[in-house]
């Protein structure tokens, strides 16, 4: 075999390899229409007043910053930023020569009103801008953003997906909650909006004034809301669309796509998400209440098999109250409990709930998020009846159980996607905050968690500057939880992107398919 | 002249008739989508994945929520008096405009779906009827069974898989070539080529419906007696077939698809999902969902004062048909 011809055609074979990419970072091809697949409409394709929407968003609007894979944050709108010594004032130099689609340039009172409308009018912006009591405008290229407390986690929530700058004189006279409609998607973004067809698409034509030249490079994305998942797959398989993230078909028909000719399975786990599922405890339920019970509940579940079967391997397992997807913040030294169904049965025995002639111990109601899997449901369900807990599932749409769980607690157990975001703050504090226990509002503490050195750790953490010290603050919390077992953390499941393999660089930082889309180009 | 004073006499009676039935219509459903568990600001809360107490208040009382469910009805009604569906909280725009979006799509992919049933139902009911017990009624009745007996959403994946996928002919969704900009008779053809798949599944089920109802019909008429005169005067087979057997037996087909321009609405919510059409029924799916509803108001309204028109088409219909119907 070890001819001399072989080698050398190999060496010819690792030469070619390595020049294709180099000729590839030449010059990104101009042109093409990117076919972009989303499950489910927003009511707006702004993320101004709305989380449900940072795909379509970061197309239009541009933040201050973006950033890489690890969440380093990279010049956007913003070119440097500063942060005075005692955490509160964040200083940003922004891009000349910016101008929003209308025309109009773009300057730092765009950035003033926006970060001040965002803290008005955004979900989860009432929070993370909580602090800023003014954003002063020393110049038209210079925003100085002050605080009243340290935020560490502001610099990370600057995104074009989660924060958008939008221009001062189309949204000065909106009003702060109404979904912005066609007519206000003005940005400085790489795409502006052509068309909205609501119930079916959205075009966005490339924006030929760009900052960023001589980016973007498609002409045009076209955004299909596809609600069904055997269309998508169809579609798909038809060469009708390009690219759809958020495992667009079904996981079971995977597999086919993997060798596919002209489609590539892309899976990663994206920190701006932060995507988590895990199981809370009611511990307003006499049984909940002992710790021996959540520890056997724990040790009954496999969350590798979980990982193997429900998720077919698109998911790590994440047994921490911090995704691994935050690897920043989570804590390897917090590990799943030993799966066990001895153990299990030992606790259960010793907290005084012996088996019944049937072999049950006692009933639970089960509730679970749709927008996961029911399968993961029904493992759990199957993985407590091991055990003797009769656990009985209650299959609800979206409506119903947000109001089951969040409203009337109607539960023992739920299984939750509590998506950590991007910072803990943010994202984590909410599920065990004792102060966020509030009947009636979604994604609070729903196991009614109290934990007052957990507190105390939560709220230093959400103003300590020194990147260490937080670690350490929240390394703290993460095994504190996990001692007490208000949830069970199961998995953090892989964004699942389906791509056409002749496009690049569609998911370039932190953001995932929120990536602004602007390198996006075809090759040959 | 005496005739269009009777029309006009039909309309009458049918506004009359329509109003209070309306009226039962949008009360019952309004309180029957009171009883659904949570409201839009609980799905909008959930959707944003973190919200606090005061986004709550403030979406409940933008959407009218923070009042008690009679206020909420007779405020309603107030704005129904005066020819406006509210708004649509969650879209932020009229409820009129979004159901004006939709509308059209779905009518014609309602009209069209009608079109390929009754074509297809009485073409394929005749033939069974005149080769009776033989095998090609056999095999048309096997046919039509099976029709009758799938799921609509299966047979549109199927579809799809075959037209699209395998021989690429159709697209695989969709109500037209996205941002092709075609005009004229081009945008026609893409707009038709876009729903043959989507029409054809809708009507399968009802192709079968009428096949099997035009056969019994065609049968009985056959052994009539004007057909035996027709046929005793020297016309030949298929005048008779055409003129005094299925005129006679399309009463009952008529009358049948009346009745199922309302589940066809119904039906289309599956196969607009399935085709990702963008029309009237998958926007009623999601508003119920969404807890969106006004806009579901709105759609069912529309709905019933659209199965009330049909209705009056079909009568005006069968007097068409068969003149010895008085229209009522």
């Amino acid at each position: 075999m070890k001819s001399p011809v072989f080698k050398a055609a190999a060496a010819l074979l690792v030469g070619a390899a390595l020049l294709a990419p180099a000729a590839e970072a030449q010059q990104p091809k101009h042109g093409g229409t990117l076919r972009f697949v989303m499950k489910y409409e927003p009511p707006t394709l702004s993320a101004l007043n709305n989380t449900s929407t940072p795909t379509t968003s970061a197309k239009v609007w541009d933040g201050l910053v973006t950033y890489d894979a690890d969440l380093k944050p990279l010049p956007m709108l913003a070119t440097s930023w500063s942060l005075s010594p005692d955490g509160l004032q964040y200083t940003f130099s922004l891009r000349e020569g910016v101008t929003f689609h209308d025309g109009k340039p773009f300057t730092s009172a765009d950035v003033a009103f926006s970060i001040l409308r965002l803290k008005a009018g955004h979900p989860r912006g009432r929070g993370t801008f909580a602090n800023v009591t003014e954003v002063k405008t020393p110049d038209a290229k210079t925003a100085v953003i002050v605080l009243s407390k340290p935020s560490p986690y502001l610099m990370v929530a600057l995104g074009p997906s989660e924060s958008p700058i939008v221009p001062k004189h189309v949204f000065e006279s909106f009003d702060v909650a109404t979904p912005p409609g066609p007519p206000q998607h003005i940005g400085t973004g790489p795409f502006v909006l052509k068309e909205w067809v609501r119930g079916s698409h959205a075009v966005l034509d490339r924006n030929p004034n760009y900052w960023d030249k001589p980016k973007p490079y498609l002409d045009r994305v076209i955004v299909r809301f596809m609600p069904d998942a055997a269309a998508r797959a169809a579609a798909f398989e038809a060469g009708d669309l390009d690219l759809g993230g958020l495992a667009p078909v079904p996981l079971s028909d995977m597999e086919r796509y993997k060798n596919h000719p002209r489609l590539a399975v892309d899976t990663r786990s994206f920190a701006y998400t932060g995507a988590q599922n895990q199981i809370f405890f009611n511990l307003d339920t006499p049984i909940l209440k002992e710790k021996k019970v959540r520890e056997a509940i724990a040790h009954a579940l496999d969350l590798q098999a979980i990982v193997d079967t429900v998720f077919y391997g698109y998911a790590k397992v994440s047994p921490s109250p911090i995704s691994v997807a935050l690897s920043t913040w989570y804590d390897p030294a917090v590990q799943p409990r030993k799966f066990d169904v001895n153990i299990a049965n030992k606790l259960l025995d010793e907290a005084g709930h012996p088996r019944a002639a049937n072999g049950m111990r006692f009933p639970l109601r089960l509730l679970f998020n749709p927008f996961i899997d029911a399968r993961l449901a029904e493992f759990v369900r199957q993985s407590l009846r091991r055990v003797g807990i009769d656990a009985t599932t209650q299959n609800l749409e979206f409506g119903a159980y947000v109001k089951g769980v969040y409203t009337d607690r109607a539960f023992d157990l739920t299984i939750e996607s509590l998506t950590n975001v991007f910072d803990p703050t943010v994202g984590v504090q909410r599920g065990y905050w004792s102060k966020n226990f509030r009947v009636g509002l979604p994604f609070s503490n729903s196991a009614h968690y109290e934990n007052p050195e957990v507190d105390r750790l939560l709220e230093a953490a959400a103003v300590e500057v020194d990147p260490a010290k937080r670690k350490e603050l929240f390394s703290q919390f993460q095994r504190i939880v996990h001692a007490d077992v208000p949830s069970v953390d199961l998995v953090s499941p892989l964004e699942v992107i389906i791509a056409n393999k002749k496009i690049r660089n569609y998911a370039r930082g932190a953001e995932g398919l929120g990536d602004n889309f602007s390198d996006v180009h075809f090759v040959d | 002249m005496l005739e269009n004073r009777r029309l006009l006499r039909v309309l009458r009676r049918t506004v009359l008739q329509a109003v209070p039935t309306i009226l039962g219509i949008i009360i019952l459903n309004f309180l029957l989508l009171k009883l659904a568990p949570g409201d839009a600001a609980d799905v909008m809360a959930g959707e944003f994945g973190a919200a606090t107490e005061e986004t709550m208040a403030m979406l409940r009382q933008r959407f009218g929520l923070d009042v008690p469910v009679l206020q909420q009805l007779l405020a309603y009604l107030s704005n129904l008096a005066q020819f406006s569906l509210g708004q649509s909280p969650r879209y932020g725009v009229p409820v009129s405009e979004l159901i004006g979006q939709r509308l059209p799509s779905t009518l014609m992919l309602m009209v069209m779906a009608l079109a390929i049933a009754f074509g297809l139902g009485i073409a394929l009911g005749t033939a069974m009827a005149l080769t009776a017990g033989r095998w090609p009624d056999r095999v048309l009745s096997l046919v039509s069974l099976f029709f009758y007996s799938v799921p609509g959403f299966w047979i549109g994946l199927m579809l799809i898989v075959l037209f699209s996928v395998k021989l690429n002919w159709l697209p695989s969704g969709g109500q037209e070539t996205i941002g092709a900009g075609l005009t004229g008779l081009d945008y026609a053809l893409d707009r038709l080529k876009h729903m043959i798949l989507p029409a054809t599944s809708l009507a399968l089920f009802y192709v079968a419906i009428y096949g099997r109802l035009t056969r019994a019909a065609v049968l009985e008429v056959s052994s009539q007696d004007y057909v035996r005169t027709a046929a005793a005067k020297g016309l030949p087979p298929l005048a008779i077939t055409l003129r005094h057997v299925i005129r006679n037996a399309l009463l009952p087909v008529t009358t049948l698809a009346g009745i199922h321009l309302g589940g066809i609405l119904g039906g289309a919510v599956v196969i607009e999902t399935v085709y990702s059409w963008p029309g009237l029924g998958r926007l009623a799916f999601e508003s119920v969902t969404r807890r969106d509803f006004n806009v579901l108001l709105g759609v069912l309204l529309l709905s019933s004062f659209l199965v009330i028109i049909a209705n009056t088409l079909v009568d005006l219909l069968h007097a068409w048909l068969d003149p010895r119907v008085e229209v009522r």
